[in-house]
Formats: structure tokens, sequence, C-alpha cells
């Protein structure tokens, strides 16, 4: 056999909520987080994604309770980004129970981040998330949630920051974030033919076919996907029936 | 029953403690092996680095529990440690096993491995016993100890073929992570648990 393709449903979480917006905004209330994580471990999920979607705007130190009480009820792995600006908030998330922590704005902001990250905790929890937009000039990174434009090429900053040490890339693509029109396959497969690291794909998914779309054209190693889950629209147990009936090999 | 967990710096040491508190089993952290004599068995959590993990940990303490007969579980880089020397770093370590830690570079295979994997057992171990023959597990890494022998028990394909689990009389470990891998991890947590003698 060989490594699973796996599917990670993200939630969102403000204030102790699971929240999910469209394109980074219209937050609407979508449930508990332990309560949502436990389900989609026993749907079959492989990880389960944390994103603190207002910790960067507020700053925010993560929810250091969420993080355990979610680390006390979860068997599988689970990543903990948004806020996440420094060592010792890294350490923090790490010591309450996350298998990863996931930095944006921090890494933007001061890149030689990844790699202190990654010489004192590993690569492997080390997750670089970076939201795209497509432009004339073609994907340019923003941060501060999806609200600042940042004059760096996406694909280059995906190839630096696995440099630098990431040890995964999450991949999000800002103009199909919550419209369930699909991945941006394209952005993927930029990203994931340059890179020796991992690819989480994100941002857009709405049916069977765009999940196989992120790991066959796409080139991803992993699918992520929200609200789809969340207002059970499809379950993690479709996705990977569906991947597995294409050839995809998924966990079971 | 109480177990030492060494905390040799950084990461995700609440998760393996989560999973043996489940099981019944009383932990606690250690840097230095203060209660080593007490304990009942001993944990080399899968965190950190080679290097800083070999410099940090009282290795000559380690090995001496060992010998003497405590049972000992190592998960991915605590089962790296096993062996003397790793691609990683400089460190050395506990050199119980013939092997060296390497890195995976077959072509075509990312590093690292993130995620869920199947198990191959090679032949019977206290740790395996009980598995339902190919078992889901999950890994993070980016090395893999390069050992062969009758203590390799279970094996996994990335690119290469490399030992999952080994066991020999008291030493265990597993490159995986049995406290995020499910039922099959709780499985052989339960067995390792159940080597030790109260």
């Amino acid at each position: 056999m060989t490594l699973a393709k796996r599917v990670v449903p993200c939630l969102d979480v403000k204030a102790g909520r699971v929240v999910k917006g469209v394109r980074f905004a219209g937050l609407r209330d979508a449930g508990d987080p332990v309560e949502l994580s436990s389900r989609y471990r026993d749907e079959g999920a492989d990880e389960v994604v944390f994103l603190d979607v207002t910790a960067s705007l507020e700053k925010r130190a993560t929810m250091r309770s969420l993080v355990r009480g979610v680390a006390a009820s979860l068997d599988i792995p689970f990543t903990v980004g948004g806020g996440i600006r420094s060592m010792a908030d890294a350490r923090l998330a790490l010591a309450s129970g996350a298998d990863k922590v996931a930095v944006n704005t921090a890494a933007l902001r001061d890149p030689r981040l990844i790699t202190r990250l990654a010489d004192v905790f590993g690569s492997q929890c080390v997750v670089v998330a970076i939201d795209a937009k497509r432009t004339e000039r073609g994907y340019r990174v923003f941060s501060h949630s999806a609200t600042r434009a940042v004059e760096v090429d996406a694909v280059e900053w995906a190839q630096r920051a696995a440099e630098l040490g990431a040890g995964e890339l999450l991949v999000t693509s800002i103009d199909r974030d919550g419209t369930r029109s699909g991945y941006d396959v394209e952005l993927l497969r930029s990203v994931s033919s340059r890179v020796g690291v991992p690819v989480i794909a994100s941002g857009g998914a709405g049916r069977l076919e765009h999940f196989l779309e992120a790991v066959v054209g796409g080139g991803c190693d992993a699918v992520l996907a929200a609200s789809l889950f969340h207002y059970r629209e499809l379950t993690v147990g479709q996705v990977k029936d569906y991947l597995a009936a294409n050839g995809v090999v998924v966990r079971p | 029953m109480r177990v030492e967990i060494f905390n040799y710096g950084a990461g995700n040491l609440f998760s393996i403690q989560a999973a043996l508190k489940k099981e019944g089993v009383r932990t606690a952290l250690t840097r230095d092996g203060g209660g080593l004599e007490e304990a009942d068995a001993i944990v080399l959590p899968g965190v950190g680095s080679f290097n800083q993990a070999a410099n940090a940990l009282p290795m000559a303490r380690i090995r001496e529990a060992v010998e003497s007969g405590k049972p000992l579980l190592g998960v991915c880089l605590g089962l790296q440690l096993f062996f003397s020397r790793s691609e990683e770093g400089e460190g050395e370590g506990l050199s119980l096993f013939p092997g060296e830690v390497k890195r995976f570079r077959s072509p075509g295979v990312k590093v690292p491995q993130i995620g869920w994997n199947t198990l191959t057992v090679r032949r019977d171990s206290e740790l395996t016993q009980g598995l339902e023959g190919d078992e889901w597990v999950y890994y993070v890494n980016s090395y893999y100890p390069a050992t062969k022998g009758r203590w390799v028990s279970a094996t996994t394909r990335y690119g290469v073929e490399f030992p999952a689990v080994v066991s020999e009389r008291n030493v265990h470990g597993t490159q995986f992570h049995p406290e995020k891998s499910g039922e099959a991890g709780r499985v052989m947590l339960r067995n390792f648990l159940r080597t030790v003698k109260r």
C-alpha cells in the first residue's frame, strides 16, 4: 500500500464557536468545535484543522482551552492556526495538545519564524498557510485573514516557505473560498509541482468531483473543506468512497 | 501503574499523556529522569529533533534503566533514539539496536511523510498482538530507522520499506504515532502496558 490521500475538515473558530463565511466574510454559526470534530472523526476524517479566523485581526492568542478540549476527545491529529505569531504561541498550542501549528501572517512578516519553528519543533509540525488570489500578475499572497495584499507571488512564497522548513503547505484560494465552485486546480498544481512537501488543497469544494480534481489535477496530498461538511451536504465518508472508487488510495 | 514520560523540550506531550491516562495509567513528565527508579515504565515521546533530544536526555540513566529490564516505549523520534546515529543531527542516541536513522529520499516521495499508511506485520511481537492484518496508522516523519533483524516486527512502505514497529524484550518502539492512530494505535498502547509488571 501507499500513503493515503487525506480528507481534512476545517473548523473556522471564532469566540469558541465554529463559523463559516464566504470569501472570508459574513460569518455564520456552524456548531461546537469539540462536537463537530468528534463527529468528523467518527465519519472517517484523517485529521482536523482549527483556524481562529479572527485571531490575526484582533491579535488574540490561540484558544488554549479549546485546544485542550479537542485534544482530550480526539484520537486523530489536528492542526491549530490563526494567531500563531511567535515561538511562545506555537509552544502553547503544541503543549496544549495540537499536533501541528499553521502560520500565515506572522511568517510573511518574519519568514525566519518558519525556520525557528522547524528547528525546535521539527518541520513535521510546521504548516505554512498561504491565502492566494488570482491577479493579472499571477497568484498573489494576502495576509490578515485575506484582507491585506502582500507584494509576493504565491508560488514563489510556497517554494521559499518549504525551503525555510515548512513541513506542509495549506493553500487556500481566496477567490473560491466558500463559493463551492471547485478548488483552484491551477493554483494547486503550480504549488504542488514546485515543492517537495505535502500540499493541502483549500477553498472552493462543492461537489465530489472537486476533491478528485484537487488530488489528480492539483497534485495535492490532502483535501480540505469546511461548510460542506458542517452543514452535512456531504460527509467525509462520501468523499472517501468517491475518491476510492476513482482509484485514489484513502484510509477506509 | 506509573509511567514516566520524558519531556525533552518541545511539542505535543499532551496527546500521549491523554492516551495513557485513558488506559488508567498515572503519568509523570520528567526532564532529568528524577523519578525513573520508581516508574513502572518509560516513554520517549515523538517530538522535537534528534540532536536536541539526544543532548537533553539523560542517556546513561535511560540505558541503565532499560538494561535493568524496565519497559521502554519509543514513539517516532523516541524510536529513532534507540539507534546510535541519525542523519538529522550530530547527537548520539541510545545504541540499543544496530542500524542508523536515515532520511527519506526516494524519488517522488514527499518529505515529511504526513498521513495514514499501512502496517504489515512481519513477525509477531508483544506489540502487534490482536492486530487484524493491514492496519492504518498515522505518520509524521522525515526520517526512519534503517535496521534489519529479528527486532523488526512490522514494516511500512514509503518509497522504501522501513521498520514501523521494533520490539525486543523490554524495548518497544513505533515509527508512527499510536496515540493518533485510532483503534489500531489503542491496541498497541494496551499491548505495551500489558508487558509492564505492576
